[in-house]
């Protein structure tokens, strides 16, 4: 059976993916750009826009980082803002279950999801790191391994909350001043991580309630994916790593009792496109370029290497120190756990191509997923959907807020073409675009 | 005498329990921010200058007759943003069982979102349902919990400062985004609470998102000293009251709205109110926060009737454009930390 692909919209982040010297970038805190990105998402018929989070500016060699972009709202208000200017995007805000309680995320996240009429989705992310702790009033607590037990539960409780209305609780009968069934909303728990008790104060939504998307990639990270949430956002976006991804975590489903279609995986991907594949391969290159300056070279050499790189020349080779692993040179970022492979690998690219450091970086780490034509993009976009690598893909565009703009006006026709991406919305909630159960 | 500043109220269908079961509403409405929205364009076409949206962090209580839901009042703020162009809107967020760095980035984005019209109602939240939902801390006396309250509007107007306004460089030439010393580490500690900061969002578009509090109780007064807007309830002795609030000596000279239950109900009701707002002015309110007991009662008759007597009367009169603050005849505040700002 032909699969459908789903699509959604991440604004751009803070990291070298997105440029900010090109003419042609915008505000990255301005409501317009949010407007303008969710527009073009929406004219593309995506599933949802999607908001990336950080709770602390990231640091290097304890100093704030200044080479990227920075600054950035917080994501449940200016979904809510969203909500008002589209009518079918889903809106998926990604939040801290570290950093927030239960009860709170449970009403903030029912409250986007009424306000849209059932569009809301949580991305669950979790941290546990004393260095955004110290923005917190809990600080930085929770050790490493204890943080998907507090995200289990804290995603078991928000669950509990937002289930505990019945569909016919809401009465609304003026005549007999029946507002709601008395006893709704009662809850209670007593968990590990929280012993809660009370009542929650919204009904379930158009869509029943908010979808769960989730992103963490290790063994624990999956087996939570695959018991309790509906997208993966994955980071395995090339082909062969993708099937494999996809199958180890459909492969979990089953003893949840769940069916293969429940939880989308959606890798999150770059494209460039162009007239032709050559003209998208310069096109890439030029994007790369921009990307990563002599000193995003160092910086980034730095996140894989743990130590303090800036005595290099980023047009000469690459360090001959081995990597140091826990360092604390790089703070409030993903560090890598195969330093060792990486750099390995690395090394290997460098000798056999000549390349410099920076040529190194420029080509290693921030190769674009999908690079071509309109007619290759949509060609490998479908393959990798219909050979199971993928159920789709987040789209991060590298620049604000006009990225997408190429994509949804020439590669989304070509899809559409094929039939194999919605013309227009079937149905109203970010359910029913993922094609899920309410 | 200065031209008096508006406020108006949305809470559920209204002011009244049973505002709900009026024929001329849907009720549905409350849940998907429709109600409040055609409330709060109603009032912005009348030339009101501010909407609050009542909130608490516990659920309202279990009562079938009542309505039995609350939206976060800061989400629906939001929602309603894009949708309107000049008027304030001020959400009540409580600070005792939130996370302060939360609370003032939501504000801040509020504050982007509307394009300069943002601010908020500092609250407590002093009940055992409140403390139970969260689980996090026993319920506190509220003088105990309002001295906190002044930590958490202090170290929220700290964080809005934590970014100078020029910041952002975007330095093609040296490949800098932002000027790192143009960011601040705001190193706040309190007795319940410490922040690192900075914020991770850019100082928003006002400088200081208008700060309100509402006192609702005595021991709220003391943070009253810290807003910039006081929403006092109605009392006998209103002069007095205003005169002891001028001076207090917290940073400002807060803006005093006198805040007042209303219903149209009976004839002659909106030329009585609009001679008690002319008395309440002469007793040197600077606004009137009016609470409505229907919105879709009541708003209208606010819009069509008392609006125009007051205009009349020459009590209220055109705004000034541009920010809520400029609104409200406030300086935009210059960032505490900012090269050159003298403190």
């Amino acid at each position: 059976m032909t699969k459908q692909i789903h699509l959604a919209a991440h604004f751009p982040g803070v990291n070298n993916t997105t440029v900010w010297s090109d003419p042609a970038s915008g505000s990255q805190i301005d409501f317009a750009s949010f407007k303008h990105l969710a527009a073009t998402a929406e004219r593309g018929t995506f599933d949802f826009f999607f908001l990336a989070e950080g709770l602390r500016l990231r640091e290097v060699k304890g100093k704030i980082h200044d080479l990227d972009v920075v600054g950035r709202p917080e994501s449940l208000t200016v979904l809510s803002a969203l909500a008002a200017v589209t009518t079918n995007l889903g809106l998926a805000a990604t939040v801290n279950s570290t950093f927030n309680e239960p009860y709170e995320l449970a009403k903030r996240l029912a409250t986007l999801d009424h306000l849209s009429a059932g569009r809301a989705a949580w991305n669950v992310v979790t941290s546990w790191d004393a260095f955004t702790g110290e923005n917190f009033r809990r600080g930085g607590y929770l050790d490493k391994a204890d943080r998907y037990v507090r995200a289990q539960e804290s995603l078991r409780i928000v669950r509990k909350l937002w289930d505990s209305w019945s569909a016919d609780d809401l009465v609304l009968d003026q005549a007999a001043g029946v507002f709601a069934r008395e006893g709704t909303g009662a809850f209670a728990d007593d968990g590990d991580h929280f012993t809660i008790q009370g009542r929650f104060g919204l009904p379930p939504s158009p869509q029943g309630r908010p979808v769960i998307i989730q992103a963490g990639d290790s063994d624990q990270g999956r087996e939570f994916a695959a018991s309790g949430a509906d997208v993966i956002f994955s980071r395995h976006s090339t082909f062969a790593a993708g099937q494999t991804f996809y199958k180890d975590v459909k492969d979990r489903l089953a003893k949840y009792g769940r069916t293969e279609e429940s939880l989308k995986i959606m890798p999150a991907v770059t494209v460039v496109v162009a007239d032709t594949d050559a003209e998208a391969a310069d096109k890439a290159r030029h994007v790369r370029e921009q990307q990563v300056s002599g000193q995003t070279a160092i910086v980034l050499a730095e996140l894989i290497w743990g130590r303090d790189l800036s005595a290099y020349d980023p047009d000469g080779p690459l360090p001959t120190e081995a990597p140091v692993a826990g360092s604390k040179v790089t703070q409030g970022r993903t560090g890598f756990n195969d330093q060792e492979a990486v750099v390995a690998e690395w090394r290997a690219q460098a000798a056999a191509n000549n390349w410099s450091l920076r040529e190194t970086v420029i080509n290693q780490q921030n190769r674009q997923t999908f690079i071509g034509s309109p007619e290759t993009i949509a060609t490998e976009l479908n393959r990798h959907v219909q050979e199971d690598a993928a159920d789709g893909f987040v789209l991060v565009p590298h620049l604000t807020p006009g990225g997408l703009d190429d994509f949804v006006d020439r590669v989304v026709p070509l899809l559409r073409e094929r039939g194999v991406f919605r013309s227009e919305y079937a149905g109203t909630t970010l359910r029913s675009h993922l094609g899920l159960t309410s | 005498m200065s031209r008096l500043i508006t406020a108006i109220e949305i809470d559920g269908a209204g002011g009244d329990p049973g505002a709900w079961r009026g024929p001329e509403v849907d009720p549905g409405a409350i849940l998907t921010g429709e109600l409040a929205l055609r409330a709060v364009q109603r009032a912005e076409a009348a030339g009101i200058d501010i909407a609050t949206f009542a909130g608490t962090l516990e659920a309202p209580a279990d009562a079938a007759g009542r309505v039995g839901v609350q939206l976060d009042a800061l989400g629906l703020a939001a929602r309603i943003a894009p949708a309107t162009e000049r008027i304030g809107l001020l959400p009540t967020i409580t600070v005792t069982h939130t996370e302060p760095f939360h609370v003032q980035a939501s504000v801040a984005t509020l504050d982007y979102v509307s394009a300069g019209r943002g601010g908020w109602i500092a609250d407590v939240s002093t009940s055992a349902e409140a403390a139970a939902v969260i689980g996090r801390r026993d319920p506190a006396p509220a003088a105990d919990l309002w001295r906190e309250a002044r930590y958490v509007v202090d170290v929220s107007r700290r964080l809005w400062d934590s970014w100078d306004d020029d910041a952002i460089i975007r330095d093609a030439p040296t490949g800098r985004f932002v000027d790192r010393d143009r960011l601040h580490y705001v190193n706040f500690t309190s007795p319940t609470f410490s922040i690192k900061g900075p914020s991770i969002v850019p100082r928003p578009p006002q400088g200081h998102p208008v700060t309100a509090v509402r006192v609702s109780a005595p021991d709220a007064l003391q943070a009253a000293a810290d807003a910039e807007l006081v929403i006092l309830p109605e009392t006998t002795d209103l002069a007095e009251r205003v005169a002891a609030l001028r001076t207090t000596d917290g940073a400002t000279t807060p803006r005093v709205l006198v805040s007042v239950a209303i219903s149209f109900e009976q004839a002659g009701a909106a030329e009585q109110l609009a001679g008690s707002i002319t008395d309440w002015q002469a007793a040197g309110v600077d606004g009137v926060h009016l609470r409505p007991a229907s919105l879709e009662v009541d708003v209208p008759i606010i819009a069509d009737e008392l609006i125009p007597l007051l205009k009349a009367r020459k009590v209220v009169g055109e705004a000034r454009a541009g920010t809520l603050r400029n609104r409200l005849g406030l300086s935009r505040p210059v960032g505490r930390y900012a090269a050159g700002s003298g403190r």
